[in-house]
């Protein structure tokens, strides 16, 4: 979550107090990301320091921020700019299971079901909050959905390695490291 | 505790020798009212078959099987057929409703079977669906309903009348993600008025409307969530998922 483009976002509808930016960024993402008043403000300063945004006041929280026309250009380029979906350069989940799959006495499947349940029980506290919230809070919904997406990912690569997996156990466990980094799908990394 | 239903070490065995497949291996499973269980696992785990038994559509091997305070084993099978009729209600993936009835007739129809006068089945259908926000539907026919108001009054039907134990196949299945989530609400509302839920699916969204989820895996329930923490552990430091 760009925290800076989302101050820019909020400050595009006018000028605003850090705290009250601080309020209205935990308000429109149901307080699913919250977001500490240190952060606000260090944010504000590189965002002032880029050109971004300008103050008015005596400083601290009686400065007033509103967005510059470069501000505003930025925060169209970002809009628009789609997100890196490559996967991170070492997912920690798949490097644990590779790992355990390699190790000899690891139960794998008893290993991928605690990581399942952990997923599952993660998505059940997402969708409660979102079971207690009306059925017409959008910006909430889709907050929420999006991290039960993210985490129903999770879920089903669990499942598919445990199908993987059921072949190892009747053969020897995997020993050759994976050769993923001769397959780079053009990451930029 | 109010257990609606509980399996106590419920085995069952289809074909015997070599043909012999365990689908359920002493499985343990209690549900209390106002509570939504979930049993999630793969193809095969044997979740069809624990819906079956828990529905009395079929007998265990072993094990016992008791819904409310009685134990199926002793019952005689116009008795547990009654009891399946007065207590239990069913969803499933395709609605299974009966297109030449309109919505009202569908789920008043458990309650004339089971002998209640026409007037008060359809007064006590009316009561159901308009706690559902249905009413405006009644008097439509199934064809004339989408698929997310097809499956709520198919729960209407389910909790219509004295019933307290609503079992679901995949009740999502044939939906669009905004209708099931509609439907799942509508699930979970029923649940927390009085009924026990157990959904058995392969989708971990669904499943995580649940306030617990267990995991079946060969026919052995291997793992479950603990009952969910409220949502305040979303926001302090390390609670976040």
């Amino acid at each position: 979550m760009s925290v800076r483009h989302a101050l820019l976002a909020l400050l595009s509808e006018g000028p605003k107090y850090g705290l009250q930016l601080r309020q209205e960024f935990e308000s429109r993402t149901g307080e699913v990301w919250p977001l500490n008043v240190g952060q606000v403000y260090t944010t504000l300063q590189r965002l002032e320091r880029d050109g971004f945004v300008e103050s008015e006041g005596t400083g601290g929280p009686q400065n007033v921020f509103s967005i510059t026309q470069e501000g505003a250009d930025e925060l169209a380029v970002w809009l628009r700019t789609p997100p890196d979906v490559l996967p991170p350069p070492r997912d920690e989940l798949v490097m644990k299971v590779l790992v355990a799959a390699s190790v000899p006495g690891v139960d794998v499947p008893e290993l991928l079901q605690v990581h399942r349940r952990h997923a599952v029980e993660a998505m059940q506290q997402y969708t409660h909050v979102k079971g207690e919230t009306a059925e017409d809070d959008v910006v909430l919904g889709l907050v929420i959905d999006a991290e039960l997406f993210r985490i129903e990912g999770i879920v089903r690569w669990i499942d598919a390695a445990d199908a993987r997996l059921k072949h190892l156990t009747a053969s020897p466990p995997l020993t050759r490291a994976p050769r993923l980094g001769r397959v780079r799908l053009g990451s930029k990394r | 505790m109010n257990a609606v239903i509980e399996l106590r070490r419920v085995s069952k065995v289809y074909g015997s020798g070599a043909t012999e497949v365990h689908a359920l291996r002493e499985v343990d499973l209690s549900v209390q009212v106002g509570e939504l269980v979930a049993v999630m696992g793969p193809s095969g785990s044997g979740k069809s078959t624990l819906l079956t038994i828990a529905g009395t559509l079929e007998e265990p091997t072993s094990g016992e099987v008791v819904i409310g305070d009685r134990t199926l084993a002793g019952l005689s099978r116009n008795d547990r057929a009654r009891l399946r009729r007065r207590s239990i209600g069913y969803v499933f993936q395709d609605f299974n409703l009966l297109p030449g009835l309109t919505a009202v007739e569908n789920v008043a129809l458990p309650l004339e079977l089971d002998g209640v006068r026409v007037r008060a089945a359809h007064a006590a259908a009316l009561d159901v669906l308009s706690r559902l926000g249905l009413a405006e539907r009644a008097t439509r026919f199934p064809d004339e309903l989408s698929g997310g108001e097809s499956q709520r009054v198919a729960i209407a039907r389910a909790v219509v009348g004295e019933r307290r134990l609503l079992l679901a196949d995949e009740p999502t299945g044939a939906l669009d993600s905004a209708s099931g989530e509609t439907v799942m609400r509508m699930l979970r509302s029923a649940c927390r008025d009085g009924v026990a839920g157990v959904v058995v699916t392969h989708d971990a969204q669904l499943a995580s409307w649940a306030d617990r989820v267990v995991f079946l895996r060969d026919g052995r329930v291997v793992d479950q969530t603990a009952r969910r923490s409220g949502p305040e552990s979303l926001l302090v430091p390390g609670g976040k998922p």
